[in-house]
């Protein structure tokens, strides 16, 4: 397997819901986030996730530009961000999950 | 999120490789249809493994939970969870996870489902959902699976679609059929989709769960018959179709 080959090694950003419930009081999977490579915005549970590294790798689903990565080591988390430029989420949802 | 303890009160083979777990969860706080959960697994020396499966039962008040899991042949898990777990035992889980690929029963709009192999898990939590709610929001389910021994849920879908207020299901083999079947084995294609999927100007929501190759195909297809991006929903389980 090369770098060059995204195709079909990934998950949908839904199956970090679980992982992220760790860090976030809200479902982040159902939050917009627009990417800070080509702008678009879109569902966090659309994003292209990558489980097969050390942690966690979301990517967005039209450019594949890295909008966060979660790794879990020695009793901390490291969460980077930046690949995102903003997180929209829908707080009328707090009282559901 | 925290973790719950699960009792498995019952065990239940779908197919060869695949068993369906019903857990009693005592502190469950519900569920919507087409959510999943956490699996924890702890071995004596402390190592632990966690994988994600879908519900495949739909809201309770009984605080009951069903698993439905596929045995891979080099799981961690899953050889555990579908051939040693015994009723009377328990499971850490944690959940219900997830708010975007799940159906309400206050949706009205059509509903298309599709599903490959055991991508039928989470649709299936759905259609009971659909069915305990009274829900009459038009159902249609094209199952891809490969032989016609791999079918999960086989008499509750039989059932469901042979009633009134039926889920109108379409099987697509891609292996070996029944006999007789009249379309030949194969993958899903677009003149399947456009077929037997609800015709896209009647705007219905698609849940579309599987490996990821097979999702891939299939939300091409639906969006080459007019679906438009925003309706389709997906699930994807990564490149083999082993649920992690």
């Amino acid at each position: 397997m090369n770098s060059h080959t995204y195709d079909y090694d990934y998950i949908d950003g839904n199956a970090a819901a679980g992982e992220l419930s760790n860090i976030f009081a809200m479902d982040v999977t159902v939050a917009e986030g627009q990417c800070a490579h080509c702008g678009a915005t879109k569902r966090f549970a659309e994003a292209h996730l990558y489980m097969q590294a050390p942690g966690v790798v979301a990517r967005c689903a039209v450019c594949e530009h890295v909008l966060l990565r979660f790794v879990k080591a020695r009793q901390r988390a490291f969460l980077d961000l930046r690949g995102m430029t903003c997180l929209i989420l829908d707080t009328s949802q707090l009282q559901e999950c | 999120m925290m973790w719950r303890v699960g009792t498995v009160v019952a065990l239940q083979d779908e197919t060869a490789t695949a068993r369906t777990i019903t857990l009693k969860v005592p502190d469950w706080p519900g569920h919507i249809a087409g959510q999943h959960v956490d699996v924890r697994l702890t071995a004596s020396d402390g190592y632990s493994a966690v994988r994600s499966y879908s519900i495949a039962s739909a809201p309770n008040a009984e605080k009951r939970v069903e698993l439905t899991v596929e045995r891979l042949p080099n799981g961690e898990v899953s050889p555990y969870l579908t051939q040693e777990l015994a009723v009377g035992d328990r499971l850490e889980l944690r959940g219900p996870i997830g708010g975007w690929f799940v159906w309400r029963a206050q949706q009205t709009e059509p509903i298309q489902l599709v599903a490959g192999g055991s991508g039928i898990v989470p649709l299936m939590a759905m259609i009971r959902s659909r069915t305990s709610t009274g829900s009459t929001a038009p159902f249609r389910l094209l199952y891809s699976v490969r032989e016609p021994g791999a079918v999960f849920y086989r008499d509750d879908l039989l059932a469901l679609s042979d009633c009134y207020n039926k889920v109108s299901l379409t099987y697509a083999y891609t292996r070996i059929p029944p006999k007789d079947w009249p379309r030949p084995p194969g993958r899903i294609d677009g003149a399947l989709i456009a077929d037997v999927t609800w015709p896209s100007n009647l705007a219905p929501t698609c849940y579309v769960c599987g490996p990821t190759p097979f999702v891939e195909s299939a939300v091409g297809f639906l969006s080459a018959s007019g679906n438009s991006a925003d309706k389709i929903r997906t699930e994807r389980f990564g490149p083999t179709g082993d649920r992690k």
